[in-house]
Formats: C-alpha cells, structure tokens, sequence
C-alpha cells in the first residue's frame, strides 16, 4: 500500500498529516456543536455518526484512487506488442486498443510510427507519453538523414532511442514508454529487432514481446522461431502467438495491427481479427 | 572609409547599412541558382563551380540542399554560411512537424529563413548572412508549386521564375521573355537549363538541376540527362543562327535593316 502511493508522489508523512487534519476538523466540529446545543455529548449521537460516515467515505475516495491509479500503471502489461526478425524481414505487431484504466477508447489505434524508410517502432506505455516520445524520435531521425544525407541504421536508431530514454529516465518526469524497433539495415540487408523498455535496456533480439503477452507467446517463440524463418513462416508464427493470446488472455485487446519491414520499406499485412479461438 | 562600416548595427548619415549592402554584393559574386515554376512541377538549376583535377565531385556538396521532405533550398553566396542557415531552416523544419503535426508551408520556411537573415542585421557580435536563397516545394495536399526569395537583408518575395547570383539580371532578363504560365515538366526544365546556359559556358557538366513535383521529394537530374537536354538546346540554337544567318543573307538586298541583327525571339 505505501510503495504504491509513494509511487503516486504521496509521502507517509503526508499521509499521516492529511488523516490527521481529518480527525481534528472532526473534534473540532463536535465541539462546535457542543457549543451550540450547550450539553456536550449529549444529543449528538446523530451528528457524529454522519460525520464517521463523511470521513470513511473519504478515505474510501482515497482507497478507491490508488486502486484506479494501480490499473492504470498495469494498463502498460495489457497492450501486446510482439515482433519477429526472420531471414530478411522483421514483424512488429501491436494490439489496436487503446485503453484508459478499464475502459477502451478506441478500437483501431495504430502504436507504431515509422522512423525512416526501413524502421519502424511499435510503442506501449502511458499514453501520451508514448506517442509523444514516437514523434519525438521520429522527427529526430528524420533531421539527421536531411543534415547528412543518409539514411539511419535500425541499430543506430536503437541506441539513440536508448540514450534519450536513459535521459528522460533520470529527468524530473521520465516517459514512461516500452518499444519495439525493427528495421532491415539498409546496406547488409540485414534484418534487426530491438526490444526497449521504460528503464532503457535495450536488448538485440531474434524474437521479442511486451507487457502480459511476454508470458503466453515467449514460450511459443522459444520453440518454434528460426532465425532462417521466410515471411509466412514468421506471420504463422506470429498467428500461434496470437490465438494463444485469444485462448489465455483476458483482455479483449481488439486485435492486432500487423506491419512489415523489408528492404523494400515498410507495408501492413491484413490479418483476420475475427477469427474465434475456444480456450481448452 | 567612411567608418559607417565598421559596427553592423550603425546607419549610415544617407540611411545605409553598410554591411548588409557587402553581403548582397557577396551574393552578386557567388554561382548563379534559377528557380522556374511550371504548371504542376517547380526546378531548380545551379551553376556548379568547375571542380579541381584532385577534388571529389561525387562527395563534395551540393548548392541545392533538402530542407524538409516536401521543400528544398538552392542558394548563392557564401557556401559556409549557407550551411548554417540551411541547418536553422532544417531544425526549424522538424521542430514544426512535431508541434503541429503537419509538414511546414514553404512560405512558413521561407519566412523563417528571412526572419533568421533579418536578424542577423540587427544583433551585435554577428555579420549578415551572404546569401541569398531560393525555396521551391509543395505545401500539404496542394499541388501548387512555390518558388520564394530571400535575401541578405530579410527581404522575401514569391516569383514564377527568378535567378540569383552572378549575372543573375541577364538570366532574369532572359526568363522574362521566356518564362509561360502551364509549362509542362519538359519545357520548365528546358528553360531552367536554357536560362543556365545564358551565363554557364562550360555546359553540362557546369550545372546541377533538381526537380520537384507534388507529394514526391527532391529529385535530381541525372548528369547524363542533363548533357542531353543541352545537347538538344544547342543544336536548336545553331539551327536557328544559321535560319537567322541565311533569312539576313536573302534580305539585306531588299530591306534595309537595323544592323545588329534583329531580336532573338527563342
């Protein structure tokens, strides 16, 4: 309970200040009335009762504040974002929810943003921070290959992302944004995902998954994934994934949004969401 | 001297200053860049400063730079101060893109770039840029082609065809009489190369041409292309003086006319 209102920027003294003032302004009421009515403790059996009610269901406000505020840090876990590198293609696929705490807000909300012609990021976090850290980032990359006319490598992007994210990181107010980077390098032809999150590790990776989604689908990925894989073995792939998800995960994330770089640029692939999958 | 030169921010008693007027005047020494607008395409042409035998043309910068996707910048002057102020534009560029979403107008950049030259006329510790620029481009979902000026001085000004640079009056000179509303993708990079032509005599591979056109980037011309358009410009033009030649040859004995030839009308 401490650590997570702490988190909210809340101090125990605070805490302990703002129940306290509540207690006080109580006594000082019942004295008040005391006063007025001139028998202390008397007929203010009523009264007192309701002011008990007043201060439980304040506390309860509070109670009920650090429960939303704990949805919404986990409203991260439930976006999915998957992505696959394969022989000479990289998947990123992301859940096309947008979520605010229980609630969806929109069922066809794009989390990716293409940094320049073979990168694109997918991107799950608070919102707002997210897309303002995209953009941010976007726009970046697309200053430096006019200033030097060349265009930047996936890994090149990967460790610029890491670098302002490590900044931001021990700023006052760090973004709160998980990504993942996939991009073909524009001179080996190489395919390249990256797997970033809000503490700015950034690890290189064959395959790699977001939020609650790391849980069901790693293990699919561990298995089944090789490096040599072609394109429709890589979105077959990534289907086991998703109707695992289908199958186990209780969030209805609206589907997903897949996209795919190739050393041609970067294209969406239409999958069907619709598809029902029956848990066992 | 007049010791009106010496400070930027100091007037001349006449009204001058002084500084400024030097770095028009480093404008009128630097290559000549034309812009000319057509019906839905806008080209840039450079004159490119013939390169020394060791020098690595294939690396050595261009007159003409990217400012963002939709907008590009040719220039005369200074090619040292041209790419700072092209840096500034760049920036500038970017930084609208992430506040608003939404590519910069190329008369925003234009505006940008002027307010950038105007201030360094008027700030202390500083010189002017010696550059004055050319902005052609797209705005978003408009196919409208731009052409903008800027000058030293923070004076921009929107033109259908223009030149700056050396012997930028002659080639403007020449376009005036050339230049059509609705010229099609050939005939505007025809004239560009033409209107080059006028000042560059070294030919094709003297000049530089970069194409616009609505929803696309920077294009530029490939040098084999270019060596064929002025190929065929020559050819016309020999063709012509020797129609011109032999036209004066049959009538000199009939009509008297006005020695020197009559007005080139190509």
């Amino acid at each position: 309970m401490y650590g997570v209102l702490e988190r909210l920027g809340l101090r125990r003294s605070k805490l302990q200040l703002f129940f306290g003032r509540k207690k006080s302004a109580k006594r000082r009421l019942t004295q008040q009335v005391a006063d007025l009515t001139g028998a202390p403790g008397v007929k203010l059996t009523a009264r007192p009762s309701s002011l008990n009610h007043y201060s439980h269901s304040s506390s309860l406000i509070i109670y009920l504040l650090v429960f939303l505020f704990s949805i919404s840090c986990n409203a991260t876990c439930k976006e999915v974002l998957l992505g696959i590198a394969g022989k000479d293609f990289v998947i990123l696929a992301a859940s096309k929810a947008a979520m605010r705490g229980p609630t969806v807000l929109k069922a066809e909300d794009d989390k990716t943003r293409q940094l320049n012609k073979h990168t694109l990021m997918a991107f799950s976090g608070e919102s707002g921070d997210t897309v303002q850290f995209a953009e941010y980032i976007q726009a970046n990359a697309a200053l430096y290959s006019m200033r030097n006319d060349t265009e930047l490598s996936p890994s090149a992007v990967a460790n610029f992302v890491r670098g302002e994210l490590a900044r931001s990181l021990r700023s006052r107010s760090p973004y709160t944004v998980n990504l993942l980077l996939g991009g073909i390098d524009p001179v080996t032809e190489k395919p390249h995902l990256y797997w970033v999150d809000y503490l700015a590790s950034l690890a290189p990776l064959p395959y790699a998954a977001h939020g609650y989604a790391q849980y069901y689908c790693l293990s699919i990925l561990d298995k089944h994934h090789h490096p040599d894989c072609s394109l429709e073995e890589g979105l077959a792939l990534l289907t086991l994934c998703t109707d695992e998800l289908k199958r186990r995960l209780p969030i209805d994330y609206k589907g997903m949004l897949v996209k795919v770089v190739t050393k041609d640029g970067v294209r969406e692939i239409p999958v069907d969401n619709d598809k029902v999958v029956r848990s066992a | 001297m007049s010791g009106y030169d010496r400070a930027l921010s100091v007037f001349s008693p006449d009204g001058h200053v002084f500084q400024v007027e030097y770095a028009m005047e480093a404008v009128k020494r630097g290559t000549c860049a034309v812009g000319v607008k057509g019906k839905d395409i806008v080209v840039l042409g450079c004159e490119k400063r013939s390169a020394l035998k060791l020098q690595d043309t294939r690396i050595t910068p261009s007159k003409i730079a990217l400012v963002d996707e939709h907008a590009c910048l040719a220039f005369a002057g200074l090619n040292a101060d041209a790419r700072i102020l092209i840096d500034k534009a760049r920036l500038e560029a970017q930084s609208h893109r992430l506040t608003v979403e939404d590519p910069a107008s190329i008369e925003y950049i234009t505006k940008y770039i002027a307010g950038v030259q105007q201030r360094y006329t008027q700030s202390g510790g500083v010189r002017p840029f010696g550059i004055s620029t050319l902005v052609v481009g797209f705005d978003k979902n408009d196919s409208t082609p731009r052409l903008y000026q800027t000058e030293p001085s923070g004076i921009y000004s929107a033109w259908k065809a223009n030149a700056i640079g050396r012997s930028s009056k002659t080639v403007r000179e020449f376009l005036e009489r050339n230049h059509q509303d609705d010229m099609d993708r050939e005939q505007t990079i025809q004239l560009t190369i033409k209107s080059l032509l006028e000042v560059v005599q070294t030919g094709a591979k003297n000049i530089e041409v970069a194409i616009m056109a609505p929803g696309k980037t920077l294009e530029m011309l490939p040098d084999d292309q270019i060596e064929s358009y002025v190929k065929t410009i020559e050819t016309e033009k020999q063709e012509e003086a020797a129609k011109k030649k032999t036209r004066a040859g049959t009538t000199t004995a009939a009509i008297l006319t006005r020695p020197g030839g009559g007005e080139s009308t190509d």
